[in-house]
């Protein structure tokens, strides 16, 4: 593990990534505490203001502070996306495994299904879901883990047979290892590395699905302070004050990013021949 | 390429077809929408309802009101909009139409950039340019449509006044007032494509300028352009095909933000309408023509890359 974060911070995306990501994660846990103001406390008077000492971002339409707004809308918007991307990434590499086990007929028919649901694209796919289950937070975050999973069920797949077709493998069975020691020992580290590095890519993309639901209006609710959902309520007021829809910009942004530069990283760090 | 391995891949579009029609025929048969309803309003008598219902066929099991669309889709009768009462077929044609020529522009434009932007990060690996090129596509992949369209609006469209905010104008009506409403959302369709697209490009040249047949060629005392024109391009952009293609599927979900951001009357905008009015007829159509945009472009990518590449032969 530490040689890993050795590793992890010797790359530029790694380090930069870690970082962000790290900060990202303060500001979930303890953004209610960081939160300046009342992130509901609205003020006829000061509404539309640029960055203050009292409002160090300014304030929205209704005169909100838009930084307490921030800190405290991390936890909706961030904490969703991860936990889509987990369920998504069970349930894909769950399907993908069984797939690849069973082989044959069975594994051509599961993985042709699931390229077939795959010609839909993953914001249809959500927002179909979303309409069904209704729209609020938790239905996102379903609607954004099933439209996953199809796309980890394939990785997982072809991870996984790829794996099983290694040296390394092939000796721990001729050496008469027993199957559970060659999928938990031999097998599973290698197949892990890489759905983490994918799961940590997919985790942007789902910050921006989530973002980009709620923005819809098919996901988080007013007065919520998700952050697609201030843009979405920023673009009525954009031409009396670009900070509304500059700063929750900024932030999707700056957690895609992060999570973008962190999944690079891990990928190099883990891999062997291209890491350290 | 036999003839074996096309009827094959023409059969994947077909089950392709056939898998998402169950989908979403599934998902729109559990929304709670009654059709007769909708069509009547609610005001309608019970037995004007039930006669209606009877008439649709709603009453039918499950299973036979699918086959009964799927049969009507297999002849194009996608049904009628329960919104407008017009046959659903026909809009969601034109509405595809008017979407594709915005995919296919900001496909042109993402290739005319991400191409040389991709050649230039590779060539000079490691300097400022490679740097910066990477800084771009971290942050293009990483910002929603739905962000950059909004700011495209604010900053050229009412800010600068460059550009018309929203809107669409038929190419036909007024070429270049319609070109004019099709920069922004061209442009902002393509960041993402344009981010990743550049480091596939990049990567995939930068293990074809270590291969041995490279070196062969740089050692034989061609010259640099030769060497990466003549010989590595030509390799490094095959994968590609493959990686635009996939990237079709993000495309027409990006196209969906996109014109309902920028009011532009494509499928992706219908369907938004479709889904939030719980048009089930037009949802289905919209679905499934989007699924066989995805089937044939891919398709179509395949056949083009087993042409191209000779080396390799599918049976």
């Amino acid at each position: 593990m530490i040689e890993l974060l050795k590793r992890l911070l010797r790359t530029p995306q790694g380090a930069v990534g870690l970082i962000l990501v790290v900060i990202v994660f303060i500001v979930v846990v303890f953004g209610p505490w960081l939160a300046p103001r009342d992130p509901e406390a609205m003020s006829i008077l000061a509404r539309y203001k640029g960055p203050s000492a009292n409002f160090l971002l300014g304030t929205d339409q209704y005169g909100r502070d838009i930084l307490s707004r921030l800190l405290i809308g991390a936890r909706s918007t961030v904490t969703m996306a991860v936990f889509a991307t987990l369920a998504g990434t069970f349930a894909g590499a769950f399907i993908g495994t069984v797939s690849a086990f069973l082989g044959g007929r069975a594994d051509e028919f599961i993985m042709r299904t699931i390229d077939a649901i795959m010609a839909i694209p993953n914001l249809l796919f959500a927002l179909l879901i979303v309409n069904l289950l209704g729209s609020s937070s938790i239905n996102a975050l379903v609607a954004v883990a099933v439209a996953f999973a199809p796309g980890m069920a394939r990785i997982t797949r072809s991870v996984a047979l790829a794996v099983r077709k290694q040296d390394y493998v092939s000796a721990a069975i001729a050496r008469g290892e027993s199957s559970r020691y060659i999928i938990l020992r031999e097998m599973l580290p290698n197949v892990v590395a890489p759905i983490v590095v994918e799961a940590t890519i997919r985790v942007s993309f789902a910050v921006m699905l989530f973002a980009t639901l709620s923005f819809l209006g098919l996901g988080a609710q007013p007065p919520a302070t998700e952050w697609g959902l201030m843009v979405s309520e920023a673009r009525q007021y954009m031409h009396l004050s670009a900070g509304i829809l500059i700063w929750p910009s900024l932030a999707i942004a700056i957690v895609a990013i992060g999570f973008n530069l962190l999944g690079d990283g891990l990928r190099d760090a883990l891999n062997p021949r291209t890491g350290g | 390429m036999s003839p074996n391995y096309l009827l094959k891949r023409l059969l994947m579009i077909v089950y392709t077809l056939f898998i998402v029609s169950l989908v979403v025929f599934a998902i729109t048969q559990v929304l709670p929408a009654d059709a007769a309803v909708m069509m009547l309003g609610e005001n309608a008598t019970d037995q004007a309802l039930e006669a209606l219902r009877q008439q649709m066929g709603l009453n039918d099991p499950v299973w036979l009101q699918y086959l009964h669309w799927l049969g009507g889709v297999l002849h194009g009768d996608f049904g009628q909009s329960l919104r407008t009462g017009q046959p659903v077929g026909p809009a969601m044609l034109q509405a595809l139409g008017r979407s594709l020529l915005l995919a296919v522009l900001s496909i042109a434009l993402m290739l005319a950039l991400a191409i040389p932007l991709g050649v230039l990060a590779a060539i000079r690996r490691g300097k400022l340019a490679d740097m910066i090129v990477s800084l771009i596509s971290y942050a293009g992949v990483s910002l929603p449509e739905f962000v950059t369209a909004t700011l495209a609006v604010l900053f050229v469209a009412d800010w600068a006044k460059l550009l018309p905010p929203t809107g669409y104008v038929p190419l036909t009506e007024n070429f270049l007032d319609g070109l004019a409403h099709l920069v922004l959302p061209v442009c902002v369709v393509s960041i993402i494509l344009i981010a990743h697209v550049s480091r596939m490009v990049r990567s995939e040249l930068v293990d074809v300028l270590h291969t041995d047949y490279i070196r062969a060629a740089r050692l034989k005392g061609l010259s640099t352009s030769r060497v990466l024109f003549g010989h590595a391009l030509r390799n490094a952009l095959l994968p590609t095909i493959t990686v635009v293609a996939l990237d079709v599927g993000y495309l027409l979900g990006g196209i969906i933000v996109v014109e309902e951001i920028f009011a532009l009357p494509g499928i992706g905008r219908q369907l938004i309408v479709a889904i939030q009015t719980r048009d089930l007829p037009a949802i289905q159509a919209g679905v499934l023509l989007m699924a066989a945009t995805y089937s044939i472009v891919n398709f179509a990518a395949d056949i083009l890359y087993a042409w191209l590449d000779k080396r390799i032969q599918y049976d």
